[in-house]
């Protein structure tokens, strides 16, 4: 591993790095909010892969001149992936917006937006579930 | 002249019938919003899902002997633009998931009306509406990032779905949130691999990555690839170490919504798979075959055990069948890792039998929740006598998960137990069996709850209404005939896997 590939690969060492983070984000934090930040950031890596693997040395943005007379000279990036990543961006926000809505009906139903919290008070009704469940199964019998 | 146009049309609309499977619910969903009613929904949902189901068997039928129709959306042809490809394989699944859709429908009218508050209503089935076109638009592309776009639909739909089941345990909420985020991981991871076989092919084309790939063989990048697209999927089908979003997602969702999903969702991933790991990369490719025999088949193995156990000591009827999901789904992973035809097939068979058992079964447990409020063991105690029609379709539902001859549950386990014994791995086919046997007590137990013991003496329970007894014994019923009559599944298993695996069709 010598410093041209090192530096010839920066942006997978980024797309490692951000992804890392992101999801670190993800399961390490409690709060939900976070992890939704999380999330994006884990995103965003995948996004920033996609389209740094379109680039071509050397290459142009793929615009075609008006009159269309294409100079067999240039060169150009390729344009599918980032024509994917904007469907996924979509589909980001989309995921980004229904799990904000989601916390927003947890905070009123529970109260917090902490994991802690949540998993204590879901701890609590299953304890009463289990308690009320023992209690007719013993006066059956 | 208009006599002419009219037969124009026909030929038209015969010929666009790939694309109108997806459109067609996918058209109604933002309909029923627009249209707002609540009246309404309902009967919007239903109708597409008619028209889905007509269309599916219009499909199955051309492509069940082994033919392929290959539909280029908007005319760009592969694989530059996005293909749909129909083959015995997806036709297969997209007629199952719309065979269930309109065996639910009826079924979810009067569970939804009481499980979620009624101005939820046009929304609660206009996600369901996504859903359904989603997970059948995975099961139909041809194009790998397609499936992407269609999986999140699908995925971002069951989230809200999930969430609906609000109004009666708040826990949905959570669940969904779990859910979204495990989702979206594995969403992300999917399209991460595909990344990586973009970078390693140059192309997004199904049969195209097969062709390169096969041509120049497997390198780091296709193997990285090939490795997150199975997390990334197993996520989506609760492979078993990744299957912690799904006791929780299918506890507390409305009932309706669980016997959808535990029929289509979990179905549809394990079609991906099924296709990535035989269409795209192939038997050829030699990481993959390591990592089935070395990671997957083990851990299906582990998923039989370790979730049949976890579901002996439920005593929640709801979630006992959902861990009981993932012990089945260990069965189809399985299948798939014999990497045979007859284990493919076993495979492709068990989703279709396990799709219908597990439908009968969740919308039994609607029925119960509807009379009794709930389905823990105290609460559903006694109602075999109460309740004879639903807990006699539980019976025969229960024996299909088992596998007892006469069921479809049977069928499956045999084809699957005899590719074991193909492969001349008999440990397998006793550990297939053995697991069987856990399968006896945890389903033993809900019919001991259910006719053995005395039910509460505040119950008020009677026998659930007509239109929730017709759907669950429509599958209860389905249990029993293709328990029987195995040509038509076993013979489309078959020719898919045959197609699959390129194998010469029978």
């Amino acid at each position: 591993m010598d410093w041209d590939f090192i530096v010839g690969h920066v942006n997978y060492w980024l797309f490692i790095v951000l992804m890392m983070t992101g999801l670190y984000i993800v399961v390490a934090k409690g709060n939900l909010v976070k992890k939704i930040v999380g999330l994006n950031i884990f995103q965003t890596a995948v996004f920033m892969l996609y389209i740094s693997v379109g680039k071509i040395d050397g290459g142009t943005a793929p615009i075609f001149p008006t009159d269309m007379k294409i100079d067999p000279a240039v060169v150009y990036s390729n344009p599918l992936p980032h024509v994917l990543i904007l469907t996924a961006i979509v589909v980001g926000i989309a995921t980004t917006s229904l799990g904000l809505a989601l916390i927003v009906r947890i905070r009123e139903a529970y109260g917090t937006i902490e994991e802690d919290g949540i998993y204590q008070i879901e701890k609590d009704i299953a304890a009463e579930e289990y308690r009320l469940h023992n209690e007719l199964k013993s006066r059956r019998s | 002249m208009a006599t002419e146009s009219v037969v124009h049309t026909a030929m038209t609309l015969h010929d666009h019938l790939p694309v109108l499977q997806i459109l067609v619910p996918f058209i109604a969903a933002p309909l029923t919003v627009f249209i707002g009613s609540r009246a309404l929904a309902w009967p919007i949902s239903f109708a597409s899902s008619v028209v889905s189901l007509v269309i599916a068997w219009l499909l199955l039928m051309q492509v069940i002997d082994g033919d392929v129709i290959s539909y280029h959306i908007g005319g760009w042809a592969p694989p530059l633009g996005i293909e749909y490809r129909v083959d015995a394989a997806n036709a297969f699944v997209v007629f199952l998931v719309a065979a269930i859709s309109v065996v639910v429908l009826p079924f979810a009218k009067v569970s939804v009306a009481y499980e979620v508050p009624l101005r939820d209503h046009a929304l609660f089935y206009s996600a369901y509406l996504l859903c359904f076109s989603g997970l059948m638009g995975v099961a139909i592309t041809g194009d790998a990032f397609n499936v992407f776009v269609f999986l999140e639909i699908s995925s971002l739909s069951t989230y809200v779905l999930i969430a609906a089941g609000a109004g009666k345990d708040k826990r949905a909420l959570t669940a969904a949130y779990d859910y979204l985020i495990m989702g979206t991981i594995g969403a992300t991871f999917f399209v991460i691999g595909i990344g990586f076989l973009y970078m390693g092919t140059g192309t997004l084309n199904m049969a195209d990555l097969a062709q390169r790939i096969a041509a120049q063989g497997g390198n780091r990048t296709i193997e990285a690839g090939f490795a997150f697209i199975l997390v990334g999927i197993g996520l989506k089908l609760a492979f078993y170490p990744l299957h912690l979003w799904l006791p929780n997602a299918y506890t507390y969702a409305p009932s309706a919504v669980s016997a959808f999903l535990a029929a289509t969702a979990t179905k549809v991933a394990v079609y991906v798979l099924l296709r990535f790991c035989f269409t795209v990369f192939g038997p050829a490719f030699g990481f993959e075959v390591l990592t089935l025999q070395y990671v997957v088949l083990p851990l299906a193995v582990v998923a039989m055990f370790a979730s049949s156990f976890v579901a002996v000591f439920q005593s929640d009827f709801k979630r006992m069948l959902a861990y009981s999901s993932i012990a089945q789904i260990g069965y189809m992973l399985l299948g798939i890792a014999f990497l045979t035809e007859t284990g493919v097939t076993a495979a492709i068979v068990h989703l279709f039998n396990h799709g219908i058992t597990k439908a009968a079964l969740f919308m039994a447990v609607g029925a119960y929740v509807l009379r009794a409020g709930d389905t823990f063991y105290n609460d559903i105690a006694g109602l075999g006598r109460k309740m004879p029609w639903t807990s006699a379709a539980v019976v025969i539902g229960g024996l299909s998960l088992i596998g007892v001859p006469g069921t479809a549950g049977f069928i499956s386990k045999w084809v699957l137990v005899q590719a074991a014994f193909e492969k001349g791995w008999w440990p397998v086919a006793l550990l297939i069996v053995a697991s069987s046997l856990l399968a006896v007590i945890y389903v033993w137990r809900v019919v001991e709850v259910l006719y053995l013991q005395p039910a509460r003496e505040d119950s008020t329970a009677t026998e659930a209404p007509l239109t929730m007894l017709v759907p669950i014994w429509v599958a209860a019923l389905a249990c029993i005939w293709f328990g029987i009559d195995t040509d038509t599944t076993l013979g489309a298993a078959r020719t898919a896997a045959a197609g699959l695996l390129n194998l010469p069709g029978q």
